[in-house]
């Protein structure tokens, strides 16, 4: 039955795929193309660009996209429950152990010591971003500065620091500023 | 920190979690770290329903477990803000946005991934995205150099160059982490004893 065969397949992609993200790539690939074939590789292809362009994580995306197209709105339905349901126990297991004992030493010990740790993933992550959006995905160097991205940061990054605005509707104009700057500048694209 | 969750009503309490978690899951494009930061500005910096600190520790729980982070991430919050109740809205809240939008895209998606305008906006988003992201670090990178802690830095600077320069699996950096908090543990157990002894 396919709703049972999507259930399984995506249970198997939420409970392998540890890091989030890029990580849950393989695994998805693994299920969808090749072990049960309801999706091309190209469609697959598109079907990771349209998941960078959307919001939502990427095993969700595919979830949602795998499905609809198989077994329609139930189908997508299905699929993004098995997705979450290996996450939805072990992290609950997870969360009822953090908040009942964060107050032990040896605890208070280990997150002291991953807190700085977390911190410099962000950064990490938020200077990957800034990099795409910098210089795309060419070599980092002046000839490939984007120079509406370059301004549109820093403009963004002293708005934010300053007057703390939503984050939300920071990032919304950007994508505002981003298209009328581009069109004033170079035209209406082919 | 006092919890001011409870001078809420468990009902406003769950309107207002589905509420922001559907908001934030709508607008925030780009991985778990993404849904994270905002999170953290929604959650922690305007209602004040968790601490910074825990906010950290649950972006490390929600980074180190399976599944997609921002799922992970909504199930911590929501447990920690309103319980069993809590999780379930706030899940629901996180996973109804892209599943929306993925289906209705699944319809015409050679023309949406193809469509100029598009990708400009979502250029233009990037940077956004990126300040967002960066305003956070700086905010809790001030209170990681506001502790003064010595190991804090080196665990810090070790941390950022595993990911960013060596690509490191941020499991193994996560797990680095927390193996440098027990050995503290054991080394501060262990001082502990002898001084008893001596005295």
């Amino acid at each position: 039955m396919i709703f049972l065969k999507l259930l399984l397949s995506f249970i198997q992609v939420g409970m392998f795929s540890v890091g989030g993200g890029y990580a849950a790539l393989p695994l998805i690939q693994n299920q969808v193309v090749e072990n049960n074939g309801w999706l091309s590789m190209s469609e697959f292809t598109d079907l990771i660009t349209i998941a960078e362009m959307t919001p939502g994580p990427i095993a969700v995306n595919s979830a949602s996209f795998v499905g609809i197209r198989i077994a329609g709105p139930l189908g997508a339905v299905i699929a993004t429950l098995g997705c979450i349901l290996p996450s939805i126990f072990i992290v609950s297991i997870l969360a009822h152990i953090y908040f009942k004992y964060k107050k032990i030493s040896a605890l208070q010990n280990v997150l002291e010591c991953l807190r700085p740790a977390v911190v410099a993933l962000i950064a990490g992550a938020g200077i990957s971003i800034l990099k795409i959006a910098l210089f795309d995905t060419g070599a980092i160097a002046v000839s490939n500065l984007s120079i509406i991205g370059a301004i549109l940061f820093v403009v963004a990054f002293a708005v934010l620091r300053k007057w703390k605005p939503n984050p939300i509707l920071v990032m919304a104009l950007c994508g505002v500023a981003g298209l009328s700057a581009e069109l004033i500048i170079n035209g209406f694209p082919a | 920190m006092t919890n001011k969750t409870e001078t809420l009503s468990k009902s406003k309490l769950l309107l207002l979690l589905l509420l922001n978690t559907l908001y934030i899951s709508a607008f925030t494009f780009g991985g778990g770290f993404v849904i994270v930061t905002f999170m953290k500005r929604i959650f922690v910096d305007k209602y004040h329903w968790i601490s910074e600190e825990e906010m950290l520790d649950l972006t490390a729980l929600a980074q180190s477990s399976p599944g997609a982070i921002a799922v992970n991430g909504a199930i911590l919050v929501g447990w920690r803000v309103c319980g069993l109740a809590g999780m379930i809205v706030s899940v629901i809240g996180t996973i109804l946005p892209p599943m929306i939008i993925l289906s209705v895209i699944s319809f015409f998606y050679a023309a949406f991934a193809t469509n100029p305008y598009v990708a400009i906006v979502l250029k233009g988003m990037q940077a956004g995205v990126a300040a967002v992201i960066l305003d956070v670090v700086f905010d809790l990178g001030h209170k990681v150099v506001k502790e003064k802690k010595i190991l804090s830095y080196i665990i810090f600077f070790a941390a950022f160059v595993s990911t960013f320069v060596f690509g490191l699996n941020v499991i193994f950096i996560i797990l680095g982490a927390a193996f440098i908090g027990i050995i503290k543990t054991i080394v501060t157990r262990v001082k502990g004893v002898k001084k008893n002894d001596i005295s």
